[in-house]
């Protein structure tokens, strides 16, 4: 632990907010938080400079799990990186194959039949909704709740994790997207255990809210702390829950409307404050419109194929070109920009990671406030090492 | 939104001497990009940022491409003038030569930027700017005083391809090291080849391995 | 009234703590080893190599034509072709690889190999307790260890192994099928030229 001077380096028009004022007379601590630390979502590092309790400032680290994930996609063909992309977000990887998939099928003129799409967007709001639980899991956890909401959403997760290893194979890894469709159709009994276990999640979240909600060791907490303002938000490119949560309505669903999202009644929720209160409450509304969607969605899947008939797996050559496409992932906005020259491999991938970007803003909600809503504030942000570093 | 030709006719005419040309993307997706001059770049994108038409105030990406130094190979016809020796007698004639003249076409690093309003609900536009060139001349402007959400991505292709940003408030390192040497993203990085500690049991990677440290490791043999 | 929340919340747990004593629903743990959950059908772990009748090398499906070890995302597999050919299941003379390793430290379950095997040969198992001590070599599998037989096949994926075999079924039926037609259209052919030949030949100088 050193002892260090601060110093402002603020350019012009830099929008950041003044650093706080020391209290009190002495030196102040310098201390590395992480990599190795039980709160910090996997390998991740923030020095912080501390006046007793409150820090003054904040950087954080990280590129502990950098797997060049960018450099392996120029070396293998479009269809092999699919399953690297599983393993990005880890937690929502049907997701990162979406958004993977719609890239590619920009780039290549292809386009996905009826079924599949559903299938898509069943797959990806049963992702947002374990992602979400997990994520205020994680949260209370951090808050010193030693698990018990954590094994609550864990519980559900399980039973979500289950429909996914009886479609795809694998309960995380489920590498299901294909180019034009999805990679094995489903049955009408997987249709129906889908159908019961949504069935099963309003009381899950009903459940979850009664438990946490009113209580006061929560809002106490949570509510005034990490405030995130509106036009910081906008300007540091932050998507996903925490925009939301700061009031900005700017859900890439509504926006771009891409897959079949449009047939699909749903709201936005927003907050007001932009605190960790909001950003909680934000995830749990969130949770009850996916079931929404999932109950339209499930109400009439099509028949059909799931795949697009002039799809090619081996010898996949799309035409010289480049094409963005982005997602609503559970952490935010998930874009894929692929450059293609031709030939069976990627000449350029790049993943664009929402939690690295809503990192950008860890400094600003922090300053002046405590350790432990250091803590907390970072795990609203709701991040995964494995997109950030990739 | 409006075209790429309508949107570079409203920078033309709010920054005179922008020198913004249109990139065509073949291919389906048909995302055209907007090439900017370096010296007005950052006129450009303030103007993007705070046209209350345009009003792109949200850079949701920002990509660093390596293009390398091509060598470009054309068969030109020349006609030259040459002695020969016809029945004894010297003569000159022309004859037209097919002649294979190489070129060097010299690469450059690029950034491309994608930028959506969420103000307006449009997007996406594509701006891009390129280097001069791959060792000496690989600085540009900064965007991140103007997007805030671009300063770990800059940083991001600083560190993996060199693109030197001036004007941006804190650019070192974000994934590798500090103490890294090199650009590891660039298509002509060579890794070490004592990286791998224990090498898989395919080709390529375990016999540079083996060269390295001595036939005993890989798990055959 | 101040602590209502905290109080509504330890109800909940309360609830469920009691609940688990009398609902299944609310008692969720498996007492891994002793009791284990059947895993789903479509459940996938590391591959293995399919061989027909009761002879693994024999019957072995694949032909080593190497199309797996390509698209392999990690390139985990390591094929060596033979250089002469044996006879497969329908008769047709085939290569066979001589060398099959997958090392399953590397392999990340993606499927892709089954995906793009033309001839059904490799497919996904579901042994997941594979873990030795072992550290070089235990974990590359040469393919004696992946050769399993049709029969286990059907054991762990009995729905996709049905599939499969009324597939290779409907494709001998066809190849059959052509080379009988094959066969015929050969032997009418032959028929025809041995008949022309015992014609008697046209009168010589006919038309002289």
């Amino acid at each position: 632990m050193s002892v260090v001077e601060t110093k402002t380096e603020r350019a012009e028009g830099w929008n950041r907010p003044p650093q706080p004022a020391p209290e009190g007379e002495g030196e102040l601590l310098e201390i590395a938080m992480g990599p190795h630390h039980p709160s910090t979502h996997g390998v991740f590092r923030m020095d912080v400079v501390l006046d007793g309790e409150r820090v003054m400032k904040l950087k954080p680290v990280f590129g502990y799990l950098h797997r060049n994930h960018e450099q392996l996609g120029e070396t293998m063909s479009y269809l092999a990186i699919m399953p690297y992309t599983d393993r990005l977000d880890y937690f929502c990887s049907l997701s990162n194959n979406w958004g993977y998939a719609l890239a590619v099928e920009k780039l290549a003129g292809q386009e996905a039949p009826e079924r599949a799409q559903y299938l898509r967007v069943i797959l990806a709001e049963l992702t947002r909704i374990q992602n979400h639980a997990s994520s205020i899991g994680f949260l209370l956890q951090e808050m010193g709740a030693s698990g018990t909401p954590l094994m609550y959403a864990f519980r559900e997760r399980e039973k979500i994790l289950d429909l996914f290893e009886s479609l795809t194979g694998s309960r995380m890894m489920c590498n299901y997207m294909r180019f034009g469709g999805c990679r094995v159709g489903v049955n009408d009994a997987w249709l129906n255990a889908t159908r019961k276990v949504v069935a099963g999640l309003p009381k899950f979240v009903d459940e979850f809210e009664a438990l946490l909600t009113g209580n006061e060791i929560l809002m106490a907490r949570t509510q005034g702390v990490g405030v995130l303002k509106p036009e910081l938000a906008v300007n540091a490119s932050i998507t996903g829950p925490m925009l939301r949560a700061s009031g900005v309505d700017y859900d890439i669903r509504k926006v771009d409307r891409y897959g079949i999202y449009d047939r699909f009644q749903f709201r936005v929720p927003l907050g007001d404050h932009g605190d960790i209160y909001d950003r909680y409450m934000v995830r749990v509304l969130e949770m009850r419109e996916s079931i929404h969607i999932l109950e339209q969605a499930l109400k009439d899947v099509p028949g059909g194929p799931v795949m697009d008939p002039k799809a090619k797996i081996r010898g996949f050559r799309p035409k010289p070109g480049e094409a963005y496409a982005r997602i609503e992932a559970p952490k935010g906005e998930l874009g894929f920009y692929v450059i293609s020259d031709g030939s069976p491999n990627p000449y350029r991938y790049r993943v664009r990671p929402p939690s690295m970007i809503n990192l950008t803003v860890l400094e600003d909600m922090c300053l002046g406030h405590n350790v432990a809503d250091v803590v907390l504030i970072f795990g609203s942000v709701d991040i995964v090492l494995g997109e950030v570093d990739r | 939104m409006k075209t790429v030709e309508e949107i570079r006719a409203a920078i033309e005419a709010a920054v005179p001497g922008a020198g913004v040309t249109i990139v065509p993307n073949p291919g389906p997706a048909a995302q055209h990009s907007l090439l900017l001059a370096k010296e007005t770049a950052v006129a450009v994108a303030k103007f993007l940022h705070n046209d209350p038409e345009l009003a792109f105030d949200f850079c949701s990406n920002v990509t660093g491409v390596d293009w390398l130094d091509k060598e470009i190979a054309e068969k030109v016809k020349v006609t030259k003038t040459v002695t020969r020796t016809v029945d004894g007698v010297e003569q000159q004639a022309e004859e037209t030569v097919e002649e294979t003249r190489k070129h060097v076409e010299p690469g450059h690093l690029e950034v491309v930027y994608h930028l959506y309003s969420m103000a307006k609900k449009h997007g996406p536009l594509v701006v891009r700017m390129r280097t001069g060139n791959r060792t000496d001349q690989v600085e540009l402007p900064s965007f991140t005083p103007i997007w805030r959400g671009a300063e770990f991505q800059e940083r991001e292709v600083f560190d993996l391809y060199g693109i030197v940003f001036t004007g941006h408030p804190d650019l070192r390192r974000i994934l590798m090291w500090d103490e890294f040497k090199d650009h590891p993203m660039r298509k002509d990085y060579v890794e070490p080849d004592d990286f791998e500690y224990e090498p898989t049991a395919h080709d390529a990677v375990l016999k540079r391995a083996q060269e390295h440290k001595g036939k005993g490791i890989g798990n055959r043999e | 009234m101040l602590g209502e929340g905290i109080i509504k919340g330890m109800l909940e747990t309360a609830k469920n703590f009691a609940g688990s004593y009398v609902s299944k629903e609310r008692l969720t743990t498996v007492q891994y080893p002793e009791e284990r959950e059947a895993l789903p059908e479509a459940s996938r772990n590391f591959p293995i190599l399919i061989y027909d009748g009761p002879e693994w090398e024999a019957g072995l499906r694949c032909v080593a034509c190497q199309i797996c070890e390509k698209e392999c995302p990690p390139k985990c597999i390591l094929i060596e072709k033979s250089a002469d050919k044996k006879p497969d299941a329908v008769g047709k003379p085939q290569f066979y690889p001589t060398r099959f390793d997958i090392d399953i430290a590397v392999c990340m379950s993606c499927q892709i190999c089954v995906e793009v095997c033309p001839f059904e040969a490799i497919k996904m198992d579901k042994e997941f307790e594979l873990a030795t001590d072992d550290r070089f070599g235990g974990l590359l599998h040469d393919r004696h260890q992946l050769a399993k037989s049709n029969e286990y096949y059907h054991q762990i994926h009995p729905v996709e192994a049905a599939e499969v075999d009324a597939r290779l079924a409907e494709e001998r039926a066809a190849a059959a099928a052509k080379s009988k037609a094959a066969a015929e259209a050969a032997a009418a052919k032959a028929a025809a030229a041995k008949a022309g030949a015992e014609k008697p030949a046209p009168p010589a100088g006919g038309g002289a």
